[in-house]
């Protein structure tokens, strides 16, 4: 009965999947702080991929792909068109829960690390990542040439909210990497997910999770809390600093 | 010199809103006007969200015209009688146009009815106001005298009931008219998100008869109160004023206002109105060249939470 509760650990032993890599991953810092000279930041990200004694050599040697993903909002893309002589908002459509930020660091094209098939399962790249379209109440991923998801990636873009950085990953030694991660200066505040995956010979082989905040520090938080928390008097201590204003640039300018 | 912006959320050049601020100030202290619809497209070109920029500018306003109004009031230029009649319409009327501008927004066409409206509103008044200013100067340049009131030229306005002598502006007549006037500005201040002055005074000018001396003054009041108010309720339901923003915007705003206020001294009052006409008529067409021409990028992108008041 010993004996064969033993060969079955073994025999289970043998069946698991040849994990040998593991990833290992920090950040230069876990929070970024915005105060009011904040205009960017770079976060950078050291790792390195972990052996054991039973692993096998990779011929190609090691990918790494990085995606950083922002709090996630939901938005509303829209398409002018022209009614009546006009240009209005006619079509529109909602992405449930897109992230706000989303930025892709790989060491080589991504295209060339792995088969389409394997980078559509993992979701690696910016251009096969989810965004779910809101249809008539159902939610469901677009086709990868759907006009809108286009036109939503190419505006993110173009915010320097979304970026996708080929060479962004270096290797140092054949095991340790590095990656600047950056962080433009309109990038929204809250917890960002760090996704390290590695690949190698066009298969993935391990994958890590971290996590980064973006949170205001000082006066830029001490203001943002009260503009949420005490809205009215907020608003009050504001209208009366235009009228304090006001009054004293008349009283300034005086001439009489 | 860059300053990250704590509501916005995202850094600015200090010294460039500041010298915005001293623009748009000296424009408003000059016409009597608060500026909103200049200073809103501008924060919205240099990249802050339509929503705040909106909520923002409403205190810049407040505090340039409280400067404005001070220094009318010092020159004996506003009536107080007048601004209160017309302030009980303006609240209502603001307070009603927050309720519809929800309701648009829930329909999805706000930026519709928000384009159309500046389309329409600063044309008309714009090219009103120059045809009637050109007028005026060509009179005064042919030797004839300008035309002040005339008693027989009496509308139906002034045969309405509940009337009401205003010693400053040395009229008399039904407040019917002027709260209604209130109501508007109010209502169409708070869906557009600009303080009105520009309509208020064309409307005080032809409709009321109140003399031009007195208009700017008056109607700067009306747009103070209007927007202070117009602040606490945006901060208090959206929490999108960036006080740091609105900051900055005022003191170039007051600082402007004062300049402006002087230069506009120098001027006859069909001059200033001939002014005011090609600027409001100016920023109606390029409303009009937005709505027509086909735009460069037909998409935009907008969260879903934000509010765009």
């Amino acid at each position: 009965m010993r004996a064969r509760t033993a060969a079955l650990g073994m025999l289970l032993a043998l069946a698991a999947p040849a994990q040998a890599e593991r990833l290992i991953t920090t950040l230069s810092t876990s929070r970024v702080l915005i105060s009011s000279n904040f205009t960017g930041a770079d976060v950078v990200l050291f790792g390195s991929v972990e052996r054991d004694a039973q692993t096998v050599a990779r011929r190609g040697g090691y990918d790494i792909v990085i995606t950083v993903t922002g709090p996630r909002e939901t938005v509303v893309t829209y398409r002018k068109e022209r009614v009546a002589g006009v240009w209005v908002n006619a079509d529109s459509r909602t992405f449930v829960k897109a992230p706000s930020y989303l930025t892709v660091l790989s060491n080589r094209t991504i295209n060339d690390i792995a088969d389409i098939n394997t980078l559509r399962r993992t979701q690696t790249g910016l251009a096969r990542t989810l965004l779910p379209q809101e249809i008539s109440g159902d939610i469901a991923d677009s086709t990868r040439d759907d006009p809108f998801r286009q036109a939503f990636l190419r505006l993110k873009i173009e915010r320097g909210l979304y970026r996708e950085i080929q060479n962004g990953v270096t290797f140092l030694t054949p095991a340790l990497y590095r990656a600047a991660i950056p962080i433009p200066d309109n990038a929204p505040t809250g917890s960002y997910e760090v996704d390290v995956k590695l690949f190698a010979d066009g298969a993935l082989l391990a994958r890590q999770q971290t996590a980064l905040e973006i949170v205001k520090v000082g006066f830029e938080q001490f203001v943002a809390a009260a503009a949420r928390e005490h809205g009215l008097f907020y608003g009050l201590a504001t209208a009366l600093m235009a009228l304090l204003t006001g009054w004293l640039a008349s009283v300034v300018f005086r001439k009489d | 010199m860059q300053i990250y912006l704590p509501i916005a959320e995202l850094p600015v050049n200090v010294l460039l809103v500041l010298f915005m601020g001293l623009a748009v100030g000296f424009i408003s202290g000059m016409f009597g006007i608060g500026g909103g619809f200049l200073m809103t497209p501008l924060l919205i070109f240099i990249g802050i969200s339509p929503a705040v920029a909106v909520a923002s500018v409403a205190s810049h306003v407040a505090a340039s015209s409280f400067s404005g109004a001070i220094n009318y009031w010092r020159r004996r230029a506003l009536d107080p009688a007048l601004a209160g009649m017309l302030l009980i319409g303006g609240l209502i009327g603001t307070t009603a146009g927050v309720m519809l501008f929800t309701l648009l927004r829930a329909l999805g066409q706000l930026d519709l009815t928000i384009g159309l409206s500046y389309l329409v509103l600063l044309g008309t008044v714009g090219s009103m106001m120059i045809a009637e200013s050109v007028q005026a100067i060509l009179r005064a340049r042919g030797g004839r005298p300008a035309e002040i009131r005339r008693p027989g030229s009496h509308m139906w306005i002034h045969g309405l009931p509940l009337k009401m002598r205003f010693k400053v502006s040395k009229i008399y007549v039904s407040v019917i008219p002027i709260w209604l006037i209130g109501f508007v500005i109010g209502f169409i201040g708070a869906i557009m998100g600009i303080g009105g002055g520009f309509l208020l005074v064309p409307a005080l000018i032809y409709l009321i008869r109140v003399p031009t001396g007195v208009v700017i003054g008056t109607s700067m009041v009306l747009t103070l109160v209007t927007m202070a108010y117009a602040t606490v309720i945006h901060a208090a339901t959206n929490h999108l004023v960036d006080a740091v923003l609105a900051l900055i915007l005022m003191i170039g705003g007051v600082i402007g206002a004062q300049f402006g206020a002087r230069t506009g001294a120098r001027f006859s009052g069909e001059q200033l109105r001939l002014l005011l006409g090609i600027l409001v008529l100016a920023v109606g067409l390029r409303f009009a060249y937005d709505l027509i021409v086909q735009p460069v990028d037909l998409y935009t992108v907008r969260p879903v939470e934000e509010q765009s008041l």
